[in-house]
């Protein structure tokens, strides 16, 4: 790496106050910071917490974390696409297994470009302009985005709701660690929003066309591209069971791009919680909310195929998984109390679950859950901290 | 006919520096009712003008014989007498108009931006001020309802003023590749748009900060 520093740092007198390319001065700073660690220490002064993490390693273990969802993500959709043009028929040969990956790769690698390219184009000309130094939390939103929207969405689409999305949700706040909502989930909601009929339905999950111009092909007989989620909303059999348990969990089924496979979603949390990323406590109890609400509509003899559905299955179906894993422990926009995690992740897999039984207009509820709770998270750290207070207080007190 | 400094002031003043809507931040909710078509924007800008001017001038002409304790009652009175008139006119003669604003005719009487004039300049001022002052609002209060109504027109129908500015033939159920932003036809996007006027009107207007 010696050559590599040596360069950058050849470069630096260029960047800096009064060099000719001054006005990239953030674009630099960005990435020498991003490569080596900056050689200023804290003063010898004081007391000082020493760690090795910083929020850049922070964020590159949730981009590691989520590899695995992408790489199954590029292969479903390969595969989606091969049974949909019937060239499964035959059952899935080697060559066909590699065709599938490819198909995938080249479908899904445009939307992580043009989400990087949009919102890292905006996240320097801000820095740039207020002059600050580059924040690093776009690298977990522009890898999280291509990873929640269907296959389908054209990609002037995805670049207009991440610069929506960067902007007003997060910039407008002052940055990085000072949004409310999810950026990444504000740039589904708002294409959920403004084009809904490429977010729902049996259209979008489904890539039947070609990529690119490589392998085009029709539909075959009785193919249907609905996720199940989609199916439950619209039949009209009280205990239609769209999947059993193990095809849901193993994830080749129509569904946006990252969030279909348990097994990756679930190989991801492990890297997350070994390192100490995220919260267990979030975590665990989205789960235990959602499972406990879908028992409760499993018991409510209601004439609603998403409430008979079995508990389990919502859990792997859609993107509640996914929501849980990586959208739910977002340690800016979710509860900071310890015990408010429990709450806050209680209440997504409360409501998420509602949403879906109680709403057909909305098969999903796991990203109105999610920005629900981003909003509410800040009252419930006020409120435990608040009984905490109270607690401590009568404590105080004689008797 | 050279005006004096305050004259002009009431007039222009409310145009940029202290518009109704973008700086004292009232009659918001309209802005956001009506601004999904530039039409009935344009024509509640109009509304709004005319009734604000005419009843600034009124309650400016009476501000000495209103007792003081039923000002309120009297001004709404005559609030309401003006929409009243203007609400009818529109169902005579731009029927299609006054369907799309529905009731936001009528509550013009609780737009704050006429009550808060009325409060505010005409029971201080003579009429001919009061009336500038009126027009002066009512024409900040129709740019900002300009502005929001021609992007959300614009990108969430693609047309303008009814007219189609944006090809048929681009749209996906077409062949094409464009699709209108159902975000715009929403109150929130209307809400986002005019915190963008405000944002854009801060900037400009840097000596106005405090």
């Amino acid at each position: 790496m010696k050559w590599l520093y040596n360069i950058t740092e050849k470069l630096r007198p260029h960047f800096e106050e009064g060099g000719k390319l001054h006005a990239f001065w953030s674009l630099y700073d960005g990435f020498d910071t991003f490569l080596f660690t900056p050689n200023s220490t804290a003063k010898r002064v004081g007391a000082q917490v020493h760690d090795t993490t910083d929020s850049k390693r922070t964020m590159i273990l949730v981009v590691l974390a989520l590899v695995p969802a992408l790489l199954f993500g590029m292969f479903n959709v390969g595969y989606q696409h091969l049974l949909a043009t019937g060239q499964l028929a035959a059952g899935l040969t080697a060559a066909l297994w590699w065709k599938a990956f490819g198909f995938g790769l080249l479908a899904v690698l445009p939307y992580i470009i043009v989400s990087y390219v949009v919102g890292l184009g905006i996240e320097f000309t801000v820095a740039q302009w207020k002059h600050e130094e580059i924040q690093e939390g776009f690298l977990v939103t522009g890898f999280l985005i291509p990873l929640i929207v269907p296959v389908n969405t054209p990609l002037w689409m995805v670049a207009v709701a991440t610069a929506f999305a960067v902007i007003f949700a997060k910039e407008v706040f002052g940055g990085t660690g000072y949004n409310i909502f999810n950026v990444a989930l504000i740039t589904r909601a708002f294409l959920f929003f403004a084009y809904p009929t490429h977010m729902t339905g049996d259209k979008p999950f489904v890539r039947i066309g070609s990529t690119w111009g490589w392998d085009g092909g029709t539909a075959v007989d009785g193919f249907s591209g609905a996720t199940p989620l989609t199916e439950l909303a619209t039949t009209t059999d009280a205990h239609l069971m769209p999947v059993d348990f193990l095809t849901a969990a193993n994830g080749l089924i129509p569904g946006s791009i990252g969030e279909t496979c348990l097994w990756a979603i679930l190989l991801g949390a492990c890297l997350l919680l070994c390192t100490g990323v995220a919260s267990w406590k979030t975590m665990l109890s989205v789960f235990v909310g959602g499972a406990l609400t879908a028992w409760l509509f499993n018991h409510a003899g209601m004439d609603n195929a998403a409430a008979n559905m079995p508990w389990y299955m919502h859990l792997v179906l859609g993107g509640f998984a996914f929501g849980a894993v990586f959208m739910a422990t977002d340690p800016v926009t979710s509860a900071r109390t310890e015990c408010g995690k429990w709450i806050y992740g209680f209440l997504i897999g409360m409501v998420a679950i509602i949403i879906r039984v109680l709403n057909p207009g909305y098969p999903e509820g796991m990203m109105l859950a999610i920005l629900l709770m981003n909003a509410l998270a800040p009252l419930i750290d006020w409120c435990v901290v608040r009984v905490n207070v109270k607690r401590r207080m009568n404590r105080g007190i004689a008797k | 006919m050279a005006l004096s400094e305050k004259t002009k002031q009431a007039f222009l003043g409310p145009l940029n520096a202290n518009n109704p809507v973008v700086v004292q931040i009232l009659g918001i909710c309209s802005a956001l009712a009506v601004t999904v078509q530039l039409k009935p924007a344009l024509v509640m800008g109009i509304a709004v003008t005319i009734i604000v001017a005419l009843s600034n001038v009124v309650i400016s002409a009476l501000r000495t014989t209103i007792p003081s304790r039923i000002r309120i009652i009297v001004q709404l009175v005559v609030v309401a007498a003006l929409v009243t008139l203007v609400s009818a006119f529109l169902k005579a003669f731009a029927y299609d108009v006054s369907v799309a604003l529905s009731v936001y005719i009528g509550l013009i009487i609780t737009n704050c931006i006429l009550m808060g004039r009325l409060e505010a300049y005409a029971m201080t001022n003579g009429p001919w001020d009061s009336f500038l002052d009126g027009l002066g609002n009512g024409f900040g209060y129709m740019w900002v309802l300009v502005v929001v109504a021609f992007v959300r027109e614009l990108l969430g129908s693609g047309t303008l003023m009814g007219q189609r500015i944006i090809p048929r033939s681009w749209y996906v159920a077409n062949g094409g590749f464009y699709e209108n932003c159902g975000m715009m036809m929403m109150p929130a996007m209307a809400l986002i748009l005019v915190a963008c006027v405000i944002w854009a009107h801060r900037g400009l207007n840097k000596e106005e900060k405090k």
